[in-house]
């Protein structure tokens, strides 16, 4: 069902769904910028439609309303185990096709990946709603393109914003429900970026050389890799954790948390093991993990890349190591790799 | 929903020291596990770590802890009848199956002998497939030997080769790596012998390198890898090599695959 809202119209809807469903969206933090009196994109609850901003890109992908960054796990009381409760506060998400194929990416970890669901994963998902926000014109780091995932059908409702309000498309029952007699019907057809302006190749290869492990290119990234983890906390489909047991303040008797927080596979420590055995002590080694998994690996275990090329990474490194072009020397190397052979 | 996070409540029953870092523990945990898995230990504000599981029985499972790290230190200062949490067990075990009707060597290093003491005993138990397993173990000195009355018993059963790091001690077992005794171990028919090797990675890659000269294929190595399997469930990502989960595709991995697994 596709309509037309006008933002009053969409605020009312937001009105009627308040303590039902949260909607969260890209919004400005004045002067909260890594630089100074700079502003930072995030991801945040709205109330007011207006303050929705479809002409930036976020510092970090909404993947935290799914994979909370720090999250409790259960808690010890008495010498009792006490899982808390679980969290399943219906969320809907304004996010881009990019963002849509990351959560699709976290599902195959945290849903099926192992022994069993990922309880607290699956709670927040299952009460996610996703409203897909066209995007016919990416970001200047985007390349979607090239990771195939400019385009989807995963939705609930789709819009396209415009001066004024905005067209609207409802995919699922959901949708219909809370917007299908907002505003009024008004045909549309939403538009799919068709080219990105960052231009990459990528890798298709199942059995990648055991020479690119070791390829001089890594030893660059050891001597521009800071380590700082920037890229692995802004990407949507990082989903490596932590798991750490902390005092509950003020708690009366023995009280403690077992709790996950977000982990990285370029932060030190990542790889730790009692006793000091670590690997990949090397910068450069991280950046090829990380690479080959979101490239290579993830694809050889579930049928399609982890990366989703919204480009994050390379906005967020403070060191300007782009991601992108890391992927395209990958496959360049794998090329003369196999001219080789 | 299961939630696997969630640890059951258990008692520390039974504590033998074994060296001066290392303790065998007895904890009440109802499990059946297969030889080669692990479970997740923890205690309440320290952590939860992955140990291997070195002996199991009606209503208990055996831990051979060392300390190591900061949950291990912690656990060799508890008593009997503290308080412990298990979940598990956990991982891929070795393939008993195919170890049944076939000559078994079984080398390990170290602390590594508790994941492979349930297979051991499993073997020698049998008088049959006693006959056919051989042992070799491998410690820095002889102070760091792990089950010293159990590995006597071993010997009434079967071939044992304790060897010590240090060359320079006097002691009633050999000197010098466990790689340079591979080759005086009784293997009559490599083409229907399977081996196990356990230990730290550097013991792992010489001497799996020491039984493919002894002519055992690689396809009948099976080696277990160490890793910061945090979460046992495949989720947490710390353990993850290539497309390989070490917590649910390993820790015992046949080498053949094992070999193209690059950190």
């Amino acid at each position: 069902m596709k309509r037309f809202l006008t933002f009053d119209e969409a605020d009312s809807v937001l009105r009627e769904q308040s303590g039902i469903c949260r909607f969260v969206g890209p919004v400005v933090l004045p002067k909260r910028g890594r630089f100074s009196d700079s502003d930072l994109t995030l991801y945040r609850p709205v109330t007011d439609m207006r303050d929705l901003v479809f002409d930036r890109k976020t510092y970090r992908s909404p993947k935290e309303f799914v994979f909370e960054i720090t999250g409790t796990l259960l808690r010890f009381v008495n010498g009792t185990v006490v899982e808390p409760p679980l969290l399943q506060t219906g969320t809907a998400l304004f996010c881009r096709s990019c963002d849509i194929h990351a959560i699709e990416r976290l599902d195959a970890i945290f849903l099926r990946n192992g022994t069993d669901p990922d309880p607290y994963y699956a709670a927040l998902r299952q009460s996610l709603h996703l409203i897909l926000v066209e995007c016919s014109e990416p970001f200047d780091s985007c390349f979607c393109v090239a990771m195939g995932t400019g385009h989807t059908d995963t939705y609930d409702l789709a819009i396209r914003p415009v001066a004024g309000g905005l067209f609207i498309d409802c995919a699922s029952p959901w949708a219909n429900t809370v917007f299908g007699s907002a505003g009024v019907e008004h045909d549309w057809t939403l538009q799919y970026p068709g080219r990105n302006g960052n231009d990459v190749t990528v890798p298709a290869t199942t059995a990648m050389p055991p020479e690119l492990f070791t390829a001089p290119m890594w030893e660059e990234y050891s001597r521009r890799c800071i380590a700082c983890g920037r890229c692995n906390t802004s990407c949507p489909t990082c989903s490596c954790f932590s798991v750490f047991d902390t005092p509950v303040d003020g708690a009366p008797g023995p009280f403690t948390e077992r709790k996950r927080i977000w982990d990285g596979c370029h932060l030190d420590g990542f790889t730790d093991m009692a006793g000091g055995a670590a690997v990949r002590k090397e910068y450069g080694a991280r950046m090829r993990f990380k690479t080959f998994h979101k490239i290579y690996d993830y694809r050889k275990r579930f049928g399609r890349n982890m990366c989703v090329g919204c480009g994050r990474c390379d906005d967020v490194c403070p060191e300007y190591i782009s991601f992108a072009n890391c992927i395209s020397r990958v496959a360049a190397l794998i090329d003369e790799s196999e001219v080789r052979s | 929903m299961r939630n696997p996070f969630v640890p059951t409540p258990c008692r520390i029953i039974g504590m033998q020291p074994e060296t001066d870092i290392e303790t065998t523990f007895t904890i009440d945990y109802s499990c059946t596990p297969r030889h080669g898995q692990f479970v997740e230990v923890s205690l309440p504000g320290i952590g939860e770590a992955p140990i291997s599981i070195s002996g199991f029985g009606d209503g208990f499972i055996e831990l051979t802890i060392r300390a190591a790290g900061t949950l291990t230190r912690r656990l060799l200062a508890c008593t009997v009848g503290d308080p412990i949490f298990i979940r598990g067990p956990y991982g891929h075990h070795f393939p008993d199956d195919l170890f049944s009707n076939a000559f078994l060597v079984i080398a390990a290093g170290g602390c590594a002998v508790a994941p492979v003491r349930t297979l051991i005993n499993a073997r020698l138990d049998d008088p049959e497939t006693a006959e056919a397993t051989r042992l070799i173990f491998g410690f820095k000195n002889p102070e760091a030997v792990l089950y010293k009355d159990e590995i006597e018993r071993w010997k009434k059963k079967t071939s044992v080769i304790v060897t010590v790091d240090d060359e320079a001690c006097t002691w009633n077992g050999r000197n010098g790596l466990i790689t340079r005794h591979i080759g005086d171990i009784d293997i009559p028919d490599p083409g229907r012998t399977h081996a196990v090797i356990v230990g730290p990675t550097v013991m792992m890659k010489f001497t799996t390198i020491e039984f493919t000269k002894r002519k055992i294929a690689r396809e009948r190595i099976w080696v277990s890898f160490e890793r910061r399997m945090a979460c046992g469930i495949g989720k947490c990502g710390h353990c993850k090599i290539d497309d390989t989960y070490v917590c649910t595709d390993g820790p015992v991995l046949r080498y053949d695959r094992a070999l193209t697994l690059l950190d």
